[in-house]
């Protein structure tokens, strides 16, 4: 089992007069490498849910097993680790670091573990990049890419330290609509090839069907989690 | 346990700092100018102390040992319980010499801390030349020893020192007083005897006061003429380290009964003045320090902010708290390095600048100034800690900041 949650409550303010509870009480099972999409209104607590399971933030009550290990009331420099070893990230907005040129951008976190990039950590990088379709533009910075091949970089970098588990933030949510299909097929294909598990949150219900299952996210609550029919064809490989 | 290099803050935290290229600029000019403005200042205080001092002590001996004063013993012990009003006239005090001085001679030479000694009979007496007569001070010296105590044969301005038998040195405005020249005679007169000197050489000992009325003749001369056969009126003393001076004469007070004056205790006005200064410095450094320090701080302050989003990122990925911590503090650490370099160049330039273009009444360079490379190397050293001190603050801010908001920013 990847992720376990139990009765998952998350509140803000605590004991003040403002406290307020977004999560009520979450129960959430997620297996190694399924693909799932995390839907909901705005509001619905979507990106809590995901600032938890990535380790961002703290729940209040409840439990959450990570690969089996119960994270509740691990100091930050624990969950820092657990973070860097085992969850990779894609958000929708600021994915890089502008300093940085693309390849560099996907060596980070060798570099942040190691504190050098080893020759094996950059023939890594360079694999990744070729497969997402950016071996041309290794040594550009950020600024010089387009939206969607930012986007591919910050996967790339997601993927780099293997992690079993990726957690996107509306990962084409700032893209049009080529670019988006292009993203999430190439996170298909990556979940194919690689058996990566996906946590993708988004608002497309054109995207969410290209999932395997499907959580929906109202007030706080889970009011929908179903297997997903593959109701479109895949878009094909790059 | 493997050695951890921190090759990912001091990537990240020199990224960060090109990225900002005005910013950094800006602030490592306002680091290079307040270090400019600290190693200058201590060059020029440094410079002026040493020049001040150099000039004072160059005339004189850094302890001088005296015979104690005479002083009046009461006519009978007063028996416990009376008192007495009385009112006891000081005695006049008459040249005396210090006892037993040729014995003393080699135990202070030998004495810690000492580098020369030097006797010497020193009084008062007048000039003659012709019509003129003037009052003098009449020093009596061996040559040898007491050029070790003022370096006497570097201020010679004529003529070559000598003082053999019948000669003398004279100061250069007491020469122009009575016409004299190198090689001309006068007669020297004090209360006793008469003598006559043949001059060998003008000086400049630095004070134009001292050179109107100085005239040095050979040790024997003085004690004839007045009236200490072998005797020595004044011991005088260099020492190797000349702010020392006070404790060497303080233990030397404690050891012999005679009068001991250190120069620091001759010039008291003189060395209250160079502490004003020191202290004053010292102050101005501070100062300029902790403007310094507020600069880094503030502009790295702005930086944690504006980079929020890149730590919240790095953060999400697995950047500790720690590293996190180090990549600001290699940050004020870089600023304060490179805005120390700069600084020291800027110093190095203003010296030049003063040494060049400032100048005396007679045209010459004030006095000479240099930023030794110590003193370069310790500003810098302070300026670097200065800016990792300064980057405390904001670097514990960027390590306390919440990944999921700053992500958010």
């Amino acid at each position: 089992m990847l992720i376990e949650l139990q009765g998952l409550r998350k509140r803000y303010n605590l004991g003040q007069p403002n406290e307020a509870e977004v999560l009520h009480g979450i129960d959430l099972r997620v297996q190694r490498g399924e693909f799932l999409a995390l839907m909901g209104p705005s509001g619905s607590g979507k990106s809590t849910l995901l600032n938890i399971l990535g380790l961002l933030e703290r729940m209040t009550e409840g439990d959450y097993r990570l690969l089996g290990d119960s994270v509740r009331g691990l100091p930050d420099a624990e969950l820092t680790l657990r973070r860097r070893g085992t969850l990779g990230f894609v958000f929708q907005f600021h994915h890089l670091l502008p300093a940085f040129t693309a390849l560099e951008n996907v060596t980070l976190p060798a570099l942040m573990h190691a504190g050098r990039v080893s020759a094996p950590a950059e023939a890594k990088a360079r694999e990744l990049l070729d497969a997402v379709g950016l071996a041309t533009a290794l040594h550009k910075r950020p600024s010089e890419l387009s939206g969607g091949m930012q986007q591919r970089v910050a996967i790339a970098r997601a993927l780099v330290m293997d992690p079993p588990l990726v957690l996107a933030d509306e990962p084409t949510g700032n893209l049009d609509t080529a670019s988006s299909d292009d993203v999430f097929a190439l996170l298909r294909r990556i979940h194919a090839e690689r058996g990566t598990a996906f946590i993708v949150v988004t608002h497309d219900p054109r995207l969410a069907a290209r999932c395997d299952r499907l959580v929906e996210l109202v007030d706080g609550r889970v009011a929908r989690d179903e297997a997903v029919a593959q109701a479109m064809p895949e878009a094909p490989p790059r | 346990m493997r050695r951890y290099w921190p090759g990912f803050e001091w990537q990240v935290a020199w990224r960060f700092l090109r990225e900002g290229r005005m910013q950094t600029l800006l602030i490592i000019v306002g680091v290079a100018a307040g270090v400019a403005v600290v190693a200058y200042i201590s060059a020029l205080i440094e410079g002026l102390q040493a020049n001040t001092l150099a000039k004072t002590l160059g005339a004189q001996a850094h302890i001088s040992l005296r015979a104690p004063e005479d002083l009046v013993a009461p006519a009978a012990r007063l028996e416990a319980g009376t008192a007495v009003l009385s009112d006891t006239q000081p005695r006049a005090q008459r040249l005396r010499s210090v006892a037993n001085w040729q014995a003393l001679l080699p135990v202070l030479q030998a004495t810690p801390g000492v580098a020369a000694v030097s006797p010497m009979v020193s009084g008062s007496g007048l000039a003659l030349r012709g019509e003129a007569a003037l009052a003098i001070a009449l020093l009596g010296v061996e040559l040898e020893r007491y050029d070790r105590i003022v370096n006497l044969r570097s201020k010679v301005v004529a003529g070559r020192a000598s003082l053999q038998p019948g000669e003398a040195i004279i100061g250069r405005e007491l020469a122009a007083d009575l016409g004299l020249r190198v090689g001309d005679r006068l007669t020297l007169r004090t209360g006793l005897v008469s003598d006559a000197a043949r001059v060998t050489a003008l000086v400049d000992l630095g004070v134009k006061g001292l050179n109107r009325r100085t005239v040095i003749v050979p040790l024997r001369a003085a004690q004839n003429l007045q009236g200490l056969p072998g005797g020595a009126t004044h011991l005088d003393l260099t020492v190797t380290d000349v702010w020392a001076a006070q404790a060497l004469a303080d233990s030397l007070r404690r050891q012999h009964p005679l009068r001991v004056e250190s120069w620091q205790e001759s010039n008291a006005q003189l060395v209250s003045a160079l502490n004003a200064q020191s202290v004053s410095t010292t102050i101005i450094r501070a100062v300029v320090l902790v403007v310094v320090v507020l600069g880094i701080a503030s502009v790295l302050v702005v930086s944690v902010v504006q980079k929020g989003r890149e730590i919240g990122i790095l953060r999400a990925m697995g950047a500790t708290r720690g590293q996190m911590q180090r990549i600001f503090l290699l940050q004020g650490a870089v600023v304060g390095a490179l805005g120390s370099l700069l600084g020291i160049a800027l110093a190095v330039a203003l010296v030049w600048a003063f040494t060049t273009f400032v100048r005396g009444l007679d045209g010459l360079p004030l006095f000479a100034i240099t930023v030794p490379v110590p003193t370069a190397l310790r500003v810098a050293l302070i300026a670097t800690l200065c800016g990792v001190l300064a980057a405390v603050a904001p670097a514990r801010r960027a390590a306390a900041m919440d990944p999921a908001q700053a992500i958010r920013m």
